[in-house]
């Protein structure tokens, strides 16, 4: 069993989304951290791009603090190796394809491998232009983990039979961010995606509090958090690793 | 099954988010199915004709080619469209295509604000809602055309994101599309973004060039030696181009907006100083720093301040069949106050940058050949920046 089935294996999967950098390197490292000892099982690390086109003002913001702080992809991978040291859960990169188009993706690639990330998320690469990626990915063990989006109706079977690692559940129409509610015949996505295939269904994109946690719990294999994680982040700075902690927490209790 | 559509040579391509992939693949069923269509194509040409204007004068520049010295110049007078520029074309097509759809709202991104002007009045003019996104550094600049567009009935959406320009009009147009799909056609204004975009916009455009080498051949009854255009995305540069490609005899170039300089960080010349990467839905050349960041771009005209070059340009660049040129703010602003006062027309100052390569390749050439430069658009806008430039400070 890989690091990710792993992490699908003991009850329904939280996982926490985090901008690399925002505010510095170290402050991600001691999130991370507090993610994990509050029973986040994967945690999905945001690389820094300059124009993230998929992501609503929150996270667009974390993506700035962390540029402005200076983040690099090099500073990334060396990050995730001081986390490798004492973290046994999979790690997943989420960012835009240029971040690994521009960097190299062979070598990109390979130091996902060197350093322990098991997964790679590009929202701007839909299935038509996987295969540029999913060779590499493939040869380096690392999950090109594909989307699936309410608007993707027909489409949903074709995806899912190419899925590796987990697929990920767009929860609703537009960017990421925080929403009260959330329409999205969602039971109906999921059960299309298992139809095609054994990969775990984790949903994202608008969930923020325990209620909409459990409910997505009950739909789905894993649920994702990202901004209300960000908006941690941006109020608290340096301070918010104790803050994420209990959050993890209180989202991870409600999914029991 | 790996969909190879959309591609000119390596670049193109379908980058961009899942939510959006079913508008894009039914957008394009919808144009393959309505561009040969007779009805379509035929209130197309009605609209190009009695409400835009269409065809534009292809205009011989006597004082000016007396003055160079050189070869013969033409100008194709994309400016004497209605809203005053080439944007119409593109705009026309595409809201008559999105109400064929069933749309009944257009969104669109704008840099000087042609294209959002153009938009908004294609809104009005078939009664559909219309939000147009523009950075905010670009309403300071183009305070004029926001009015318009508000008085046309559009709703002008302020980006304050990234560096307020373009590039950030651009992603939050995606990002609202993205959010609203159902009712909204995002009628993007440049022969860019992820496939079809590039090709439905092109062939929109082509109507410049294939009304230049009809208008040439009655006048001259020769092919031109080289056509020039401006480029930011590309779109009338392209449409200038499209119908010569195949006329080897005829050169194609490109004119880029070097700002302060291609040796400097304020500039927007993406073949000159950018290398390949993926951003906006396409593969193709954009100004980025060594991880793949999107380099803040600068120049005088807000049309032309884009970090990125539409594909089929960089491909155009790859095979070697057309030649992009880097031109900086002052040698546009001369350009710009050259052709007002040899020819009496006002260009737009994206334009004025082909006007400028133009000045320095006809002397070089002999008096029987021919440079056709198109006026992508009219320069009334630009008056007050240009003023604020020289030094001078004038009231809109």
């Amino acid at each position: 069993m890989n690091r990710i089935q792993e992490a699908f294996s003991h009850g329904k999967a939280f996982i926490p989304f985090i901008t690399c950098g925002d505010p510095d390197i170290n402050t991600t490292l001691e999130v991370v951290h507090e993610a994990v000892k509050n029973g986040a099982d994967l945690v999905e690390l945001g690389i820094p791009f300059s124009d993230p086109t998929a992501e609503g003002p929150v996270i667009q913001g974390a993506n700035l603090r962390a540029l402005e702080g200076g983040i690099t992809t090099d500073k990334v991978f060396a990050m995730v190796k001081a986390l490798r040291k004492n973290i046994k859960i999979p790690l997943v990169f989420m960012t835009y394809a240029n971040v690994v188009f521009s960097y190299g993706m062979e070598k990109f690639l390979t130091l996902c491998e060197e350093n322990g990330v098991d997964g790679l998320i590009l929202p701007d690469v839909p299935f038509e232009e996987k295969e540029e990626f999913a060779p590499l990915c493939r040869s380096h063990n690392v999950a090109l983990i594909s989307m699936v989006a309410p608007t993707s109706e027909d489409r949903i079977a074709m995806i899912s039979r190419e899925a590796e690692g987990f697929l990920y559940v767009v929860s609703s129409l537009g960017v990421t961010g925080t929403r009260k509610e959330i329409t999205t015949d969602l039971s109906a996505i999921v059960g299309a995606v298992r139809k095609n295939s054994e990969v775990p269904c984790a949903i994202g994109f608008g969930i923020s509090t325990p209620e909409q946690a459990r409910k997505m719990a009950d739909i789905a294999d894993g649920v994702i958090v990202g901004s209300a994680i960000i908006k941690l982040l941006a109020k608290y700075g340096k301070d918010s690793p104790r803050y994420v902690g209990e959050y993890v927490r209180s989202m991870k209790e409600a999914m029991h | 099954m790996t969909n190879k559509a959309g591609r000119f040579g390596i670049h193109g391509g379908q980058y961009i988010p899942e939510t959006l992939m079913n508008a894009v693949i039914e957008l394009e069923r919808a144009y393959n199915h309505f561009k040969d269509d007779e009805e379509f194509t035929r209130e197309l040409s009605e609209l190009f004709n009695e409400y835009a204007g269409r065809p534009s004068r292809l205009y011989f520049a006597r004082r000016m080619t007396e003055d160079l010295g050189g070869a013969k110049i033409y100008l194709k007078r994309e400016d004497l469209n209605h809203t005053g520029a080439h944007k119409i074309n593109n705009v026309l097509g595409q809201a008559l295509l999105a109400k064929k759809m069933g749309k009944t709202r257009l969104i669109a991104e704008t840099g000087a604000g042609q294209h959002g002007v153009a938009t908004a009045t294609a809104a009005a003019l078939m009664g559909m809602s219309c939000v147009v996104f523009m950075g905010i550094e670009d309403t300071k600049r183009q305070a004029l055309n926001v009015y318009r567009m508000r008085l046309l009935g559009a709703e002008v959406v302020p980006v304050k994101t990234g560096t307020g320009t373009l590039k950030d009009a651009v992603s939050e147009a995606f990002r609202e599309w993205t959010s609203r799909i159902d009712d909204t056609h995002y009628c993007l204004g440049s022969v860019m973004g992820p496939h079809p975009f590039p090709t439905i916009v092109r062939d929109f455009q082509a109507v410049i060039s294939r009304e230049i080498k009809a208008q040439l051949l009655e006048r001259e009854g020769r092919l031109p030696d080289a056509v020039i255009a401006c480029v930011g995305g590309g779109s009338n540069a392209i449409g200038s181009f499209w119908h010569f490609i195949g006329d080897e005899s005829v050169r194609l170039i490109g004119c880029e907006a070097a700002g302060r300089g291609i040796d400097t960080f304020e500039t927007a010349a993406t073949i000159a100083t950018g290398r390949l990467g993926i951003f906006h839905g396409m593969k193709s050349y954009f100004c980025q720093d060594e991880y793949g960041q999107i380099a803040p771009v600068y120049s005088i005209s807000a049309g032309l301040d884009y970090p990125g070059i539409g594909p089929e340009h960089a491909h155009l660049h790859d095979t070697g069949r057309a030649e992009y040129v880097p031109v900086t703010d002052e040698e546009a602003v001369c350009a710009f106050e050259y052709l007002s006062k040899t020819e009496g027309i006002i260009p737009a100052i994206e334009s004025a940058h082909a006007v400028s390569h133009a000045m320095k390749l006809a002397p070089t050439m002999s008096r029987d050949s021919i440079i056709v430069i198109t006026i992508s658009g009219r320069g009334d806008k630009d008056c007050a920046a240009i003023a604020r430039y020289r030094g001078e400070d004038i009231n809109e």
